[in-house]
């Protein structure tokens, strides 16, 4: 029998629905390559072997009930530790959070099980969603299941912040799993470790029951092996919640029916503000192979102007951080979470006491970013400033749109890097954003492919960008690049 | 503008997060670069421009006006909202006494 847990998702369903190998025996498969990983890796906060079991028991009686069977049934997923998960610890990687057990599920992760889909764990990441790098979470970090060619070792960044949810997929812990995408979370993780993920239009994926980093931006997305898988889960996960008030009304459309590669008649964009200076020769010369592709697929190649680019990781790093400074005010002490209570403390010397103890230190350096920028007299100059500079952003996008279908550019200026390597710098660090910010602060659907190796061995990733509501563009140029890409790399497994 | 230790303190005590002198001095030049970084937005004439509001157009909804209308978001949920609280009290979440 084929080793199951080569599968993907489309794979695991079609052969799970035909009666091929049982959704148990598949759960099985990743519980024993999620348990095999776990120290090596530290991929999951918490793994529920036991819940991935009951859900594929659900779906094999089912079949043999000759009940029908949902898109996801018998394929168990991780989990993004930023869902809440009724009775599972929901930690967003903090202290925190620590031991906090929801009493709901969030309706992304409740759509999931609706489908079929079953838990295998709860997936690392960065604290808060905040990092790129998977550096900063209070249960350690995650490291990458690729390495260098160079024989070194060298423990490599998975990405971030859904770096456990990259590095299970590319690790095969699992053939998919959720990410959440605030500048970039789903993008680069994806790029770094070779495989696919994508961020829909804003308003798509409900937020309701995810911890919250920076409401007008977060976004949940699938993370899988290619574009189909990505397609298939993102149908599951999408679709109107009225407990989200920024959730969109609109039906969910048959995005893997709609899968085509073929991009005759269409018009594919290329920035030049994102052909910058030093760039890294082979992440330009991805982007060209990339528009040779798109070509091939039929596609016409426009040159295109997003003036304002330069400006988006600064305004990103202005709005991102004011609205966490205010989400992440609920964390008290009092609610839920951890509670630090030193000897005659009154209520305010809790509070900071708390929050001191629960937050780690790039948690707390965006936290008073935050809350200067917001702050009486630094408001205007900070705060609204940016949000101008995000409508100048978002119009770059609508006037291009007007020429193009697509747009195309490098998900991420480097290929992965060494484990604190920028660690001393958060600078240095939050420039890893600085080709997928901009699509964020539009609240536009993109998508990384995985497009080659460097020289390294690493993985690069190309980014598609499209228009409000039209993920399925982005999908099937995805898909013309993962035709022709025939990127076929995956880490050999040293764990 | 760049902030300096006392600086730091206020905006610490205004986010309410407890920081010794030792934290304070680190933080301090972080914070000054990223305010750096992000000071260079004051360059773009921005005076005809409308700060955004909403990044894709949405309309806001509004529910009836009926009790518990949605039975998961409504009321009759005290014992599920204090079931992760770390001091619950009688049916309250406990607090440090807060008048003298």
């Amino acid at each position: 029998m084929t080793n199951l847990t080569e599968l993907g998702v489309a794979a695991i369903r079609d052969g799970v629905a035909k009666g091929d190998f049982t959704a148990r025996e598949v759960a099985e498969g990743f519980n024993a390559n999620v348990a095999a990983a776990q120290e090596a890796l530290n991929a999951f906060i918490v793994a529920t072997p036991e819940k991935a079991l009951e859900a594929a028991d659900r779906v094999d009686a089912d079949r043999a009930a000759g009940k029908p069977l949902g898109k996801l049934a018998g394929v168990p997923i991780g989990m993004k530790d930023l869902f809440a998960t009724k009775g599972v610890q929901t930690t967003a990687a903090s202290h925190i959070l620590e031991g906090f057990k929801p009493e709901y599920e969030s309706t992304v992760s409740q759509k999931l099980w609706d489908a079929g889909a079953g838990m295998l764990g709860k997936l690392n990441l960065d604290q808060f969603a905040m990092g790129s790098s998977n550096e900063t979470s209070y249960f350690g970090n995650v490291i990458s299941p690729w390495r260098r060619n160079d024989g070194g070792n060298a423990p490599l960044a998975p990405g971030g912040s859904s770096g456990g949810s990259s590095a299970a997929v590319a690790g095969r812990l699992a053939p998919a799993a959720t990410g959440t995408d605030t500048g970039g979370s789903i993008r680069q993780p994806a790029a770094f470790t070779g495989i696919s993920g994508i961020k829909p239009t804003y308003g798509r994926c409900s937020r309701w029951g995810i911890v919250a980093f920076a409401s007008s931006l977060d976004q949940a997305g699938p993370m899988a092996r290619d574009v189909r898988d990505c397609a298939i889960m993102l149908e599951a996960m999408a679709g109107f919640d009225p407990k989200d008030s920024t959730s969109l009304d609109l039906p969910v459309p048959a995005w893997e029916a709609g899968l085509s590669g073929d991009l005759t008649g269409k018009k594919v964009g290329i920035p030049r503000e994102y052909r910058m200076d030093g760039m890294d020769a082979e992440v330009a010369k991805a982007w060209d192979d990339g528009i040779a592709w798109l070509k091939d697929a039929g596609a016409e190649i426009v040159d295109i102007s997003l003036p304002h680019t330069k400006y988006a990781l600064p305004t990103y790093y202005i709005i991102a951080p004011a609205e966490a400074s205010s989400n992440l005010a609920r964390y008290d002490g009092v609610r839920y979470g951890l509670r630090e209570l030193p000897e005659g403390a009154n209520l305010q010397d809790m509070y900071a006491a708390t929050r001191a103890a629960g937050f780690g230190d790039e948690v707390k350096r965006r936290i008073l970013i935050g809350t200067y920028v917001l702050s009486a007299g630094f408001y205007d100059a900070y705060y609204t400033q940016a949000q101008k500079l995000r409508t100048l952003i978002a119009r770059d996008f609508s006037e291009a749109f007007e020429k193009v279908d697509v747009i195309l550019a490098p998900t991420t200026p480097t290929a992965s890097f060494a484990l604190g390597d920028k660690l001393d710098d958060p600078l240095a660090m939050y420039l890893n954003d600085v080709f997928s910010v901009p699509a964020s602060l539009a609240g536009l659907p993109a998508m990384s492919v995985p497009s080659g190796l460097n020289r390294e061995g690493l993985p690069l990733g190309l980014q598609v960008i499209g228009k409000a509501f039209d993920e399925q563009g982005v999908l099937n140029a995805g898909l013309a690049i993962e035709q022709r890409a025939g990127f076929a790399a995956r880490p050999e497994r040293w764990w | 503008m760049s902030v300096d230790k006392a600086t730091v303190a206020k905006i610490a005590s205004l986010a309410r997060l407890k920081m010794d002198d030792a934290e304070l001095e680190r933080m301090a030049p972080e914070l000054n670069k990223i305010l750096s970084f992000v000071e260079q937005l004051g360059e773009v004439d921005t005076a005809a421009v409308e700060p955004m509001t909403a990044v894709i157009p949405n309309h806001l909804r509004l529910r009836d006006d009926v009790v518990d209308a949605d039975p998961l978001t409504g009321g009759g949920k005290r014992d599920a909202v204090l079931a992760n609280a770390p001091a619950a009290e009688h049916g309250f979440f406990g607090v440090p006494k807060v008048i003298e």
